[in-house]
């Protein structure tokens, strides 16, 4: 026992030496010596925000720190400085925005929220927007509803009560969600409204997406909602929805893309208020209508937060041009979308505004 | 702790040493960091619950509404919640626990006795997220299909077993602490009822009464003040579960009447939705659900001491 514990402590102390010298060795000449960028916030994207991470470290030997604990606190720590670059799945209300002076938004990547089921016996399940609220809200009830059976002639609905199930803790998930479901039913965005966490009429609670995974495979005849991801990687049977343009459409990372192209025209700068960007319910033929950016905030001059060098300021612009560049090829593997062509030119018009102490950062890296 | 190192040591009558004043002094700096540290924490509480405490006032205790997105919070069903299932989970995990102690402490052969101990006491080692997960997997289907279904065909009249049952319920909550607390509730019975003296249990049996009268009129009345004492601690270790119970409760911010039905507990809201609270008031209603959290915790647990404490007086003058 004893021999394994100094033999560990010593391993541990060299480790620590062989990388404390080689960060000196990489320094080379000028003052540059490991340069650590430090971000927090949700934990939707962190899978890709690791990715990123370990990619750019070798690739450029920078550091990216990233905390996922979850929006609420990335905005909080934002606003307070103590971290380098935030991460929401929602955009800042405009009460966030406006206590945030020179706050910028980048959207990093595109997820969207598949709806599930657990019908034996049915195959495909098509739904609507409006057929979906109002199960949600506790008015259609049984499978066998008038409403579910026109949108489904050929599947045999079993004459059973629909077991509704929501996620319990605040989420991302859940703002998409109900951003959907007040989008195209006037009754839910009245009595319900979006948000991370909500005041449901319905349901059972399930903690994260892999509660809700479970209960919706536990329990028959039940419909739940997590990101897509899941529902891929747990085998899930998953609805398609019809979108604005008609059309019924699974969940798929090419239709999420869709969805953030039908929307890019009317998107706002970066430097705009995004309160009230959505792109849910996206016009296009292939929009998927349950999706939306998760985005990174970053301060436009990067000099107010306290502990910023011009070359830290620099490495992360940096970093930022590559994360919306060739970042983006990392995302499909992880079942996020990549951001479409329009948005990616709107991204660089952002990043180009980053300054510190009023110089700009960025020398294009061709 | 800090009284009775000094009250110990006169009560064997030692002559009184400097060792002693040392030894109180130590005592009461070490009790004094600890009232200060609880003091720090109540006010931390209190500070960042200031918002919702001012914009709600009492009501926040009586409310039943909680909804993030119009602003309005109301503690009820959380603290309704969390009474219930640690109430209920008393009633399931009392008896079986007395049952334990008692069989371990005078009834079981060594050997078994050698092997259940150590057993019944690694159960609370378990990290309650692992308890969680074989409540989601095992339990709670179990709970739906073979406990739920009987429960609502031949008592679903009583309203606290009527239907439907989804498995994720009050009841599956209580049983998933039940579990918890048995470990700590038997054990601490256990040793109360070893610590009865061998002599009154010899006079219990000599005066004809059979193994089950010297059980229930002398071991029991005996060790009653430890027992209690033991009983509030798992009561407090139920109030304050968070992980497990979050992951099988179904939180539902609802007023249940069927236990068969999805409750919430004060634990599990603050670790639910915790993270994603952005705006002050929403947090600081969380903070404040903390702060009764907190309140309710501490006076169970003080409540705890107290009954310990008369008990170890009167068996220390026996």
């Amino acid at each position: 026992m004893k021999k394994a514990y100094v033999l560990a402590v010593l391993l541990v102390a060299l480790a620590a030496a062989c990388t404390s010298s080689g960060g000196k060795d990489t320094g080379g000449g000028e003052e540059k010596r490991e340069i650590t960028i430090n971000g927090a916030g949700a934990s939707f994207p962190y899978p890709l925000i690791m990715k990123w991470s370990q990619e750019y470290y070798r690739l450029k030997g920078v550091k990216i720190n990233y905390q996922s604990i979850g929006s609420g606190g990335g905005i909080r720590q934002t606003l307070a400085k103590t971290v380098d670059f935030g991460a929401s799945d929602a955009p800042l209300s405009e009460e966030e925005f406006s206590r945030m002076q020179g706050i910028l938004h980048i959207p990093e990547t595109l997820g969207s929220v598949a709806v599930v089921y657990n019908l034996p016996g049915v195959e495909e399940l098509r739904l609507t927007g409006e057929v979906l609220a109002d199960i949600y809200l506790g008015k259609i009830t049984r499978w066998n509803d008038p409403r579910i059976a026109e949108l489904n002639p050929e599947a045999e609905l079993p004459d059973e009560q629909i077991v509704v199930v929501r996620r319990s803790d605040g989420s991302g998930t859940t703002f998409v969600f109900s951003d959907y479901l007040s989008s195209v039913s006037q009754e839910w965005s009245q009595k319900v409204g979006k948000g991370k966490s909500l005041s449901w009429p319905v349901g059972l609670g399930g903690k994260g997406n892999e509660g809700v995974a479970g209960l919706v495979k536990q329990n028959p005849y039940s419909i739940g909602y997590v990101e897509l991801a899941y529902a891929i990687e747990n085998g899930m049977s998953y609805a398609s929805l019809k979108n604005r343009a008609g059309r019924f459409v699974k969940p798929s990372i090419a239709g999420t893309s869709a969805a953030a192209a039908g929307a890019a025209p009317e998107l706002p700068k970066g430097y705009e208020s995004w309160a009230q960007v959505s792109i849910v319910n996206a016009p296009g033929e292939d929009a998927y209508p349950i999706s939306s950016f998760t985005y990174l905030l970053v301060y436009r001059d990067l000099s107010v937060i306290p502990g910023m060098t011009e070359a830290k300021a620099r490495a992360l612009v940096e970093f930022l041009w590559w994360a919306v560049h060739d970042g983006q090829k990392y995302a499909p593997e992880l079942h996020y979308a990549p951001l479409p062509e329009q948005v990616v030119k709107l991204n660089e018009e952002t990043i180009r505004l980053i300054t510190y102490g009023g110089k700009p950062l960025l020398q294009v890296p061709e | 702790m800090r009284q009775s190192l000094p009250s110990g040591k006169r009560l064997r009558g030692e002559p009184a040493s400097p060792d002693i004043l040392f030894q109180a002094a130590l005592a009461v700096l070490a009790a004094l960091s600890v009232l200060a540290l609880a003091a720090l924490l109540l006010l931390v509480l209190l500070r960042d619950s200031l918002p919702a405490i001012t914009a709600f006032g009492f009501d926040f205790l009586l409310s039943t509404e909680w909804n993030p997105v119009a602003g309005e919070f109301g503690a009820l069903p959380f603290i309704y919640g969390t009474i219930v299932s640690s109430l209920l989970a008393l009633v399931i995990g009392v008896p079986l626990s007395l049952g334990i102690a008692v069989y371990l402490a005078e009834i079981a052969p060594a050997k078994v006795r050698a092997v259940l101990t150590p057993v019944i006491e690694l159960l609370a080692a378990i990290p309650s997220v692992i308890i969680g997960l074989w409540g989601i997997f095992v339990l709670a289907p179990f709970v739906r299909e073979h406990l739920a279904e009987p429960l609502m065909e031949h008592a679903g009249f009583l309203p606290i077993f009527s239907g439907p049952a989804y498995g994720y319920s009050v009841l599956t909550a209580s049983l998933v602490l039940a579990i918890m607390i048995i470990p700590i509730i038997s054990s601490i019975s256990r040793e109360a009822i070893l610590a009865v003296p061998r002599l009154q249990k010899e006079g219990a049996l000599a005066l004809g009464a059979t193994r089950f009268e010297m059980l229930m009129s002398v071991v029991l009345p005996y060790a009653r003040g430890a027992i209690f004492g033991a009983v509030m601690l798992g009561l407090g270790r139920a109030i304050g579960e968070t992980m497990a119970v979050t992951m099988v409760i179904g939180n539902s911010p609802k007023l249940f009447t069927s236990l068969l039905h999805p409750g919430y507990t004060m634990a599990a809201v603050i670790a639910n939705e915790f993270t994603e609270a952005t705006e002050d008031l929403y947090l600081a209603a969380l903070i404040e659900i903390g702060l009764i959290l907190f309140l309710i915790s501490m006076l169970v647990n003080v409540l705890a001491r107290l009954i310990t404490r008369r008990y170890r007086r009167v068996a220390g003058g026996v």
